[in-house]
């Protein structure tokens, strides 16, 4: 069983639609142990990260998702989700992320009015790993809708967009993925994305 | 670098695409999810759709197509249309819109921005502004009520201050341009990018694809909405988007 995490900070329903549209019968869920015995989790986000931790954490959810991934299941972050993932974010001084990929959420630079922020559109990936399953990503273009973004290790980056500096658009870590793009709202590439995880890394 | 884009925007009304939508092979020219279909295959970056009767009873309706579009279509949709309260907002946002539009509730209450902002996120809460120049007073004035009301605010002042309560974005259409395809009203989105960093949408006075290249030229329009050029066949969204790339306009293709 597959599962959307659904706590009330995004829009888990067009997540939900995009799997009825690759053909994967997906749940939106809060419940620990429906969560932890999924084959796959689904992490979607939009919003602010210290309200979204905060929810996570009063939903007793924080450690249900760092045993979920620690026993290995597959597990993907989109969005604000992605970002989650990471150690911490500058947004509203500092909080404390979920610690999966190490890496801090910083705000994007608008370099004194001469970029805009947030990034909202359709940027272009550029593979950075020839190791993923991801490979279909190079010179497609994903749509972004963010003002934060993760700053980490390259060995984590699989796919990046040049908005006048590299953005992660898709990161990994074992068994663990983020999109900071919006998959569900990516035309064909996004369902493309979204059936290569659930065929090729939960599948595995 | 980050795609300009495309914004194709159909006018709802009772569920149905209001104004006559002239693609070949339709099979209903008023199903919205049909006609979103084609755009999305055709390229556009985005759709927004505008609630023109937007009436309690119809919003429900607004909801249900919004619903049945998100279904079928995977691209970003924003909403329009007499949205005055967080539970509009949410009605909409739950059914599956992305970002919804909000015009003369935001002028007439201004902390409805920060309060979408705030529960739904600033990349959620567009604000939409009806400009028109004002010769005696040489300023650009905020209409409102479907453009029918000059508030006599300043559009420009009124841009800033959307943006420091909460906007994401910002659609602002020149009355002035709109209906004409004469062309974008390229001074106002110019003393508009100077002041405020968020992304802007022009819309009003498409009417040829130099049109679009010129609008691009300036860094702070990052999108382009149009309306009937696009129903009515007189441009395609790939000759445009063509066109935009001979220029060296980054586009999505």
């Amino acid at each position: 069983m597959i599962s959307i995490i659904d706590y009330n900070a995004g829009n888990v329903y067009n997540v939900l639609k995009a799997c009825q549209r690759v053909g994967v019968d997906a749940q939106l869920t809060a419940d620990p142990e429906q969560i932890k015995n999924s084959s796959a989790v689904l992490f979607p986000g939009v919003g602010a990260f210290k309200d979204a931790m905060d929810t996570l954490a009063d939903r007793g959810l924080v450690s249900v998702i760092q045993e979920t991934v620690n026993q290995g299941t597959p597990f993907l972050g989109i969005c604000l989700g992605m970002q989650m993932l990471f150690d911490s974010s500058t947004e509203f001084g500092n909080t404390k992320g979920l610690g999966l990929i190490p890496g801090r959420i910083e705000k994007i630079p608008d370099d004194n009015g001469q970029r805009i922020v947030p990034q909202a559109g359709w940027n272009e990936n550029q593979l950075m790993n020839q190791q993923t399953v991801f490979k279909g990503i190079q010179n497609q273009y994903t749509y972004f809708t963010h003002s934060y973004y993760a700053v980490c290790n390259p060995q984590y980056i699989v796919s990046s967009v040049d908005y006048g500096l590299q953005i992660p658009a898709i990161v990994n870590r074992d068994n663990i993925y983020g999109f900071q793009f919006h998959p569900e709202k990516s035309g064909q590439v996004g369902l493309y994305l979204l059936k290569t995880f659930f065929e090729q890394v939960v599948a595995k | 670098m980050l795609a300009k884009r495309i914004i194709p925007c159909l006018d709802i009304a009772n569920g149905r695409v209001k104004k006559g939508v002239n693609f070949v092979n339709l099979q209903d020219v008023g199903d919205p999810v049909e006609i979103a279909a084609v755009y999305e295959q055709q390229g556009a970056d985005e759709l927004v759709f505008l609630d023109i009767t937007a009436t309690n009873e119809h919003r429900k309706t607004m909801a249900d197509v919004v619903e049945q579009v998100s279904q079928q279509v995977f691209m970003p949709l924003t909403v329009g249309g007499g949205i005055s309260s967080l539970a509009d907002m949410d009605r909409l946002l739950h059914a599956g819109a992305d970002k919804v539009a909000i015009n003369s509730a935001a002028i007439a209450n201004p902390a409805l921005i920060t309060a979408g902002a705030k529960r739904f996120g600033s990349q959620a809460i567009v604000v939409a502004i009806d400009v028109k120049w004002d010769a005696p007073s040489k300023q650009f004035l905020v209409y409102t009520h479907g453009g029918t009301k000059n508030t006599g605010i300043n559009a420009l002042k009124w841009a800033q201050q959307a943006v420091a309560n909460g906007a994401g974005e910002l659609l602002v259409t020149s009355m002035d341009r709109d209906g004409t395809k004469q062309g974008f009203d390229t001074q106002l989105y110019t003393e508009l990018g100077k002041l405020v960093t968020v992304p802007i949408i022009a819309s009003g006075g498409a009417g040829k694809t130099a049109d679009f290249i010129t609008l691009f030229q300036n860094p702070s329009v990052t999108g382009a909405l149009a309306a009937s050029i696009f129903h009515y066949r007189e441009l395609s969204i790939p000759d445009v988007k063509r066109s935009l790339q001979a220029n060296g306009v980054v586009v999505r293709r």
